[in-house]
């Protein structure tokens, strides 16, 4: 049984992960790589560069600018999300009239699939004919031109990210909420402790298994969240709403196609991740976590 | 943990032994009122735009049902590929889901159970692939398919998927088998059942809650893939979904029309298929990624 498990495992994943190790060691573009046009075929003709690559784009002032708003993009948006998403799990975590209908408005984002709804916000930001615009110039404004500036296409690109992020965060923190036995807020409250002590004492205690899960899932998601910038603004305009993981995927496949330079920046992304997540275990190992 | 409505007892933070007070109420329900509202704002002003004639998206003006049509959608369904590439869609997701589901539930199985040599490189690449970078598989993947033949085939793509899929979806099936007492499996063994067998009878039915969130994942993942979807399928046949939409709104051109309504096609079926199903969702992500 175990046997085709490895096998599948090293087809599937060990090999091509192999591979684009190798790839990014070397100099493979697309004019050095091998191909078949018709019956003539040409065999690859790139070399070993050894480190030559990261080298290259450690040292590029791209680099570090594409890692900066990568960071900051991943924390805006997962801050917005945990803060978000925890806000209205403890509003919606308590009796009250209309309870499922606001839980199931709320969690509709998330049906719907990121292609889509990055199709559906680049239409709203629209400079002409999106509604929001509409909206500023109904209220007396003028219109903004969302996706054409730097700066607002970056507060563009998270908020579509936050809208559809929070509904996974929370409903993840309302599962955490109900998981919380109701008798610890009882006997709290005979204790006479007010609900801020018992929101620092209990609930934030309660939660921190699933928060700890959630926040690192959605950091990589967030991370590597490829089909929102890619569809909204395709990274621009310039360059600057462009993160890591599309920065690597156009330098494959738009241009002189620069396989090994692309394949070093997905090693490096890669690294960026395993390092945070270990840091991560590491921390929450010292409050006692056993994840 | 799980994710039911309000038992019988009173939980979280209300306030004492009385009612909320008038006050309390009106904000926490302004505030609910409102988050709602931005949630489904867009949604709603997608379908009302689909909805509009022909050139309806030139403007902004909330027309709601009068002089709307189905024209959009017509011509969606007659006049462009997207039948095509919903067609496509289909195959490839169902594809990865059957196979992934498959895949990973086995896998998933063997790493809950078995100690082999290579045990932990396994656990360890189920883990990191969580978080590949669509960039580093990508261009291997590329070459390897064009190696082979694959590029703009569908089984190139869905084996490109369960690259993305098997990895994560083994990771949950492993922690919810975890759950599973090991008993069971050695009464199946003793009942005179192979491993496979004891695994096929007895595990899987009851594995079933974890195999629809994985099944669910591993289609998500196909149907609303970009990246592998844009670079793989090149000819106009064999897009996807996800691929297709671009042609509606590219840099010079765009038919807003056209692009509303297929969202909509493309959003409906699998905003039904999310809501059945998202309950067990994220206790499955969250029982997969903490039971380690």
């Amino acid at each position: 049984m175990v046997a085709p498990v490895i096998v599948v495992t090293a087809v599937l994943i060990g090999w091509p992960l192999v591979r684009g190790v190798y790839l990014s060691l070397t100099d493979a573009t697309e004019a050095t790589m091998g191909r078949t046009i018709g019956v003539n075929v040409i065999p690859s003709s790139y070399e070993f560069v050894g480190f030559g690559n990261y080298v290259d784009i450690l040292t590029s002032g791209l680099f570090w600018e594409k890692l900066i708003w990568t960071v900051g993009w991943t924390v805006a948006c997962v801050g917005l999300h945990y803060g978000l998403g925890l806000g209205l799990a403890l509003l919606l975590n308590r009796k009250m009239r209309l309870r499922s209908v606001y839980r199931l408005l709320l969690i509709l984002p998330w049906a719907v699939p990121p292609f889509v709804a990055a199709f559906i916000w680049r239409y709203l930001y629209n400079s002409d004919y999106g509604v929001i615009n509409a909206m500023l110039k109904a209220a007396g404004l003028g219109a903004v031109g969302w996706l054409d500036d730097p700066t607002t296409a970056k507060i563009a690109v998270i908020a579509v990210n936050v809208w559809v992020g929070v509904p996974f965060m929370m409903v993840a923190m309302l599962g955490g909420l109900q998981s919380i036995p109701g008798e610890l807020y009882e006997a709290a409250e005979v204790d006479g402790a007010t609900p801020w002590q018992r929101f620092r004492h209990i609930t934030v205690p309660g939660l921190r298994t699933v928060s700890s899960t959630v926040v690192l899932l959605g950091t990589i998601w967030t991370f590597n969240m490829f089909p929102l910038i890619f569809l909204i603004t395709g990274g621009g305009p310039g360059s600057s709403t462009e993160i890591l993981v599309t920065y690597a995927y156009r330098e494959a496949f738009t241009g002189i196609r620069n396989y090994s330079g692309s394949a070093a920046w997905g090693v490096i992304i890669l690294l960026l991740l395993v390092v945070l997540a270990l840091v991560y275990r590491r921390a929450l190992r010292k409050q006692g976590e056993v994840w | 943990m799980s994710t039911v409505t309000a038992g019988p007892t009173r939980r979280g933070r209300a306030r004492g032994r009385g009612e909320r007070s008038v006050g309390s109420s009106i904000l926490l329900h302004g505030t609910l009122v409102v988050a709602s509202l931005v949630a489904l704002f867009p949604i709603v002003w997608l379908i009302l735009t689909s909805l509009k004639p022909r050139d309806g998206w030139l403007s902004t003006e909330l027309t709601f049902f009068d002089n709307s049509s189905l024209g959009n959608y017509a011509r969606v369904l007659t006049e462009t590929q997207f039948p095509n590439w919903l067609l496509n869609s289909v195959i490839i997701a169902g594809l990865t889901t059957v196979i992934g589901v498959f895949l990973a539930s086995t896998t998933g199985y063997a790493v809950s159970r078995f100690r082999f040599p290579g045990y932990r490189g396994v656990m360890w690449m189920l883990l990191i692939t969580q978080m590949f970078p669509v960039a580093i598989l990508i261009v291997p993947l590329y070459n390897l398919m064009a190696g082979l033949g694959l590029l703009n085939q569908i089984p190139g793509l869905v084996i490109a998927y369960m690259t993305v899929a098997v990895p994560f979806c083994a990771w949950m099936m492993k922690g919810y088998f975890d759950s599973i007492p090991r008993e069971i499996d050695q009464a199946g063994m003793i009942d005179g059942l192979t491993p496979f067998g004891t695994f096929w009878r007895v595990i899987l039915p009851l594995a079933r809650p974890s195999i629809a969130v994985t099944a669910f994942y591993s289609f998500m993942t196909a149907w609303g893939e970009v990246a592998y979807a844009s670079v793989f399928m090149t000819g106009e046949e064999t897009r996807t979904l996800a691929a297709g939409l671009q042609q509606f709104v590219g840099q010079h051109w765009s038919d807003w029309g056209l692009l509303t309504a297929s969202a909509v096609l493309i959003a409906l079926p699998a905003a039904v298929i999310f809501l059945l199903v998202q309950r067990h969702l994220v206790a499955g992500l969250t029982a997969g990624a903490t039971k380690s």
